[in-house]
């Protein structure tokens, strides 16, 4: 199939960028990236500069793939990242934008790479139990009803990709955010901390330059991992039980 | 240069060594841990369950990962599980059983010690993970869930759906991040180690270049800890994450320390087969699927091509007419034989033409009795007496659903096939190096001060890792060995006073970094990194894949060397070097690939024998399975770079004193 792909090309973050074209020959077994990686020996070989976007495991998990194809995070597919699309949902002829994850959070680096560092920081704000190596007592002391365990993994699921971010219209982390927060307190470990990680996160959350949660559910439905908003109500329920703690 | 190979396997009887060991190992007082730095390159279940637990013991670490943040290392891609001797499940294991089982699956070309060692520590990481809140799978009580794997026949592996390896890797990462909070650790995301700086015969500190802006810097510390992860990716295509390379590791070879086995590779069995000539990387089916699935191919050929051409689906085959070549093989393990077994027995099949994809490389692992066995069983349990089929099948899909449902969901996304309705199609891939950096007991390298921890050394797993137990490695060497360890050598440099990167070592590795890759980008020939490391690859597959010769390897040495000289002469780096620019990576990456190729097939040439995932054709018995020649090469090759001519091999004879070398037999 033959492709017209519009790619928002830029330097560096303190370079406007702008959409090129390209045609692109592909076949339908390929995964969205193998087609990228078509277009950049194309580009290299005419002495071009390749398209700039980050990848890893190429399976779904790392988190370090994800632009935005034709508006939408990670593209059409539900609970997919973008290195997980293939070929066979485009047909022949098609053109297709391909675009950052926008956000003031989450600033250019080069083409469709971003730095979402501010991540890292959120987590290193309260995202984690504090235990030292060697403190633990046995995996089986404290039985874990398997429906709290079960709903703790739904939430560290999250691959920390920041399509929630991409797509909501205020640019907020609320769903990366709550995920983690959930994961953690739904575990007995975890529960201890709640109060004080909730709030040392959203702190963080607001520094780094997020927005608001204003309930567009948008972040869910982008989700590759289907994270559930019900991770947000449970933040805030614990930001509010935090607050009057701490007053 | 000569040099002596001691591995420091301390005296005693083997299950006291590590405990006695232990508790007579020289320590860091806090004051003077509070002065010393030690530099961690790498985050993935080694990397940064060292750095987090060296942090926390009070030294100062500064950390190092490519990736853009420590939760990306290709450890988040392990899905099925890690192995832990509880016996929660009160089914015989043991330490000893897991150390067995591990020696075993080696095929006996282990240290015992080490692998001893990592058979205790490995129900404290069960306990440590828990603690941190990885949420392992539970049963209904509230306790934690089993499942088995490969090469053993007891339930150790504990899982998290089929993410263990992503929810250890956030339980470390988490634990790195509250030590980056805290100021112990300084994290540096997106730079990459370029050089090893030694001075004095002690590893000081690292060439490190900030993918970002393209500038290297300097970094020095008292130690410095590698754990980069494994170098599959020499052979292009295999189950490791894009970015997994070998030149950490490399670049310490080409500082004298010593690489060892490198020729031990691990063909996973299950995963997705290739589908064309643009494909960039395998992906892994985890070896949990073969619990309930079954391998197998048809008996006629009439019947393969039927498949091959679309007029036959497999599901529609009738029994009689497949041949489950695993169970028939080996009947006491089945489909549940350790992976160099099943993946050689796959290339068998499809040697014999009867691969069932276009290509015939593929074989097919069918879930149809699963689903009807667990189907019967939920209709039972519910009370349903006489269901129909429908039921069943809806019931029993039900179940397996629960159980591999991301997987198969995984397979669904890349083939478009739905696994529930037709069997998948899987063969081998390049999945897991058990060659590695050599390391003592201690885990430090033969250059003074360099510790390599996770799947860059070669420690524990032999010529075949068992699944399960590169995480329960990375984890081992992370938290429970490391932080002791490091301290027989630290001990030593509590007067030394911080290491200046002013030294003219580090200026002379820094301009030897820099002339390298100005090299690198000032050929500007006709060819991409991207093609060269195809190359590459078929060279390394096809002649130091799944079986090797030595007609091969010699031709493959060959082959590699002219690869090397085009390279060097005609490969195509866009862009410069002080900015931010990924091809230049990978430029870099893949030139220390091509060196490590060719000490495989030295290696390879070298071993005369054939034992877990090293098969040489010339050593094999007389129905096709392996032979071993104890007398001869029961040794660690550990291989010397050497510049102008071939590498140079030092040995470590193995000594085994508690267990018998017996031939591995699954039958
Ligand atoms: C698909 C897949 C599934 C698997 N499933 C299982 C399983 O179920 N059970 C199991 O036990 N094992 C499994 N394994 C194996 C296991 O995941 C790995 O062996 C293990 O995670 C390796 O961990 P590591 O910490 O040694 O290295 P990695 O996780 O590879 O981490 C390497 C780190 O080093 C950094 N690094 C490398 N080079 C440099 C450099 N030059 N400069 C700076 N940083 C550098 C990287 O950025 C990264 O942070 C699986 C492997 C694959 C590929
Ligand atoms: S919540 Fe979903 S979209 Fe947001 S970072 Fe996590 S996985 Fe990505
Ligand atoms: S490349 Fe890892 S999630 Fe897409």
């Amino acid at each position: 199939m033959k492709l017209t792909l519009k790619i928002w090309r830029q330097k560096n973050n303190s370079t406007p960028g702008k959409f090129e074209s390209y045609q692109v020959q592909a076949n339908e077994h390929m995964s969205f990236l193998e087609m990228l990686d078509v277009l950049n020996q194309d580009l290299i070989e005419s002495g071009k500069d390749p398209v700039a976007f980050e990848h890893d495991c190429r399976e779904g998990i790392c988190g370090a793939c994800g632009v935005v194809i034709d508006g939408q995070p990670h593209g059409l597919l539900k609970g997919t990242t973008t290195c997980q699309l293939h070929m066979r949902f485009f047909k022949d002829g098609d053109t297709v934008t391909i675009e950052p994850f926008r956000a003031q959070g989450f600033p250019v680096i080069k083409d469709l790479v971003v730095d979402r560092s501010s991540f890292d920081r959120i987590i290193q704000a309260g995202g984690f139990i504090s235990v030292n190596t060697g403190q633990a007592q046995d995996g089986n002391a404290i039985p874990v009803e398997k429906e709290d365990s079960d709903a703790s993994m739904d939430a560290a699921a999250c691959i920390g990709c920041g399509a929630c971010v991409a797509a909501c219209p205020n640019a907020s982390a609320m769903l990366f955010t709550s995920a983690k927060v959930s994961h953690l307190a739904l575990l007995p470990q975890g529960e201890v901390e709640n109060e004080k990680r909730v709030a040392n996160m959203v702190k963080q959350m607001d520094l780094e330059g997020f927005g608001n949660c204003s309930n567009t559910y948008a972040c869910e439905a982008e989700c590759p991992k289907e994270i559930s908003v019900e991770n947000i109500a449970r933040l805030n329920r614990l930001y509010f039980k935090s607050s009057l703690a701490s007053e | 240069m000569s040099i002596k190979l001691d591995s420091k396997v301390p005296e005693g009887e083997l299950s006291q060594k590590w405990m006695n060991y232990r508790s007579k190992m020289p320590l860091v007082a806090p004051n003077n841990k509070r002065r010393i730095e030690i530099i961690v390159v790498g985050t993935g279940l080694a990397g940064a369950s060292a750095a987090a637990t060296l942090g926390e013991l009070g030294y100062k670490v500064k950390c190092f990962t490519f990736h853009d943040s420590p939760r990306r290392a290709h450890s988040i891609a392990a899905q099925g599980g890690i192995n832990a001797a509880k016996n929660y499940q009160n089914d015989g294991d043991s330490v000893y059983r897991l150390f067995y089982d591990t020696i075993k699956g080696g095929d006996y070309r282990s240290r015992e010690a080490n692998v001893h060692r990592l058979a205790e520590v490995s129900t404290d990481i069960i306990d440590q993970c828990v603690a941190q809140g990885v949420p392992f799978a539970r049963e209904y009580g509230g306790l934690l869930a089993n499942r088995s794997f490969g090469g053993v026949q007891v339930s150790r592996t504990f899982y998290a759906r089929g993410q263990t390896g992503q929810q250890l890797l956030l339980g470390a990462y988490q634990a790195l991040s509250r030590q980056i909070a805290s100021g112990a650790v300084q994290m540096y995301n997106r730079h990459e180690m370029h050089d090893l700086v030694v001075i004095d015969g002690k590893a000081r500190g690292i060439i490190v270049r900030n993918l970002l802006t393209g500038k290297l810097e300097r970094f020095a510390a008292h130690c410095v800890v590698l754990a980069s992860g494994g170098y599959g990716n020499v052979y292009y295509l295999s189950t490791n994450a894009m970015g997994s390379n070998v030149s950490a590791s490399w670049r310490a070879v080409k500082r004298g320390a010593l690489m060892a086995n490198p020729c031990y590779t691990q063909i996973h069995p299950t995963c997705i087969p290739v589908s064309g000539d643009y494909q960039s990387k395998l992906t892994l089916m985890s070896e949990s699927l073969r619990n309930d699935g079954r391998v197998w191919v048809p008996k006629e050929m009439s019947d393969v091509e039927a498949i091959r051409n679309g007029s036959l689906r497999p599901e529609d085959l009738p029994e009689e007419k497949r041949d489950y070549y695993l169970e028939r093989r080996y009947p006491a393990f089945g489909n549940l034989v350790p992976r160099d077994v099943a993946s050689r027995a796959a290339k068998a099949a499809c040697d014999e033409g009867k691969g069932v994809n276009k290509s015939g490389l593929a074989v097919f692992l069918d879930f149809a009795d699963a689903i009807e066995r667990y189907g019967k069983s939920e209709a039972l349990k519910n009370g349903i007496k006489n269901p129909d089929k429908a039921t069943i099948t809806k019931l029993g899909e039900g179940v397996v659903e629960a159980k591999y449902g991301n997987l198969f969901e995984m397979y669904e996304k890349i083939t478009g096939e739905n696994p529930y309705k037709t069997p998948m199609m899987i063969y081998p891939a390049v999945h897991y190096t058990m060659g590695g950096l050599w390391v003592d007991y201690n885990l430090e390298t033969n250059v003074s001060g360099l510790f390599a921890l996770g799947e860059c050394n070669f420690s524990d797993h032999g010529a075949n890792r068992l699944g399960a137990s590169a995480l329960m490695q990375g984890l081992a060497d992370g938290y429970f060995v490391i932080p002791y360890t490091i301290g027989t050598f630290l001990s030593k440099e509590i007067r030394t006073p911080a290491i200046s990167t002013d030294h003219p070592a580090f200026a002379s590795a820094e301009n030897e970094t820099r002339a390298r890759l100005e090299k690198l980008i000032n050929i500007k020939g006709k060819q991409t990194v991207e093609a060269f490391h195809r190359k590459l690859g078929l060279i390394m597959w096809e002649y130091c894949g799944m079986s090797r010769n030595a007609e091969g390897l010699k031709k493959a040495k060959k082959l590699l060397q002219d690869l090397r000289a085009e390279y060097w002469s005609d490969v195509l780096v866009p862009g410069e070097i002080d900015e931010f620019n990924p091809e230049l990576d990978k430029a870099f990456r893949v030139a220390d690939f091509m060196e490590l190729g060719e000490m495989m097939v030295e290696d390879a040439l070298n071993r005369e024998e054939s034992c877990g995932g090293h098969f040489r054709e010339e050593y094999q018995t007389e129905d096709g399975e392996a032979l071993r020649r104890d007398d001869e090469f029961t040794y660690v090759a550990a291989w010397e770079w050497n510049d102008n001519t071939d590498s140079i091999l030092h040995k470590e004879p193995l000594v085994f004193e508690n267990v018998e070398l017996k031939t591995r037999s699954y039958k």
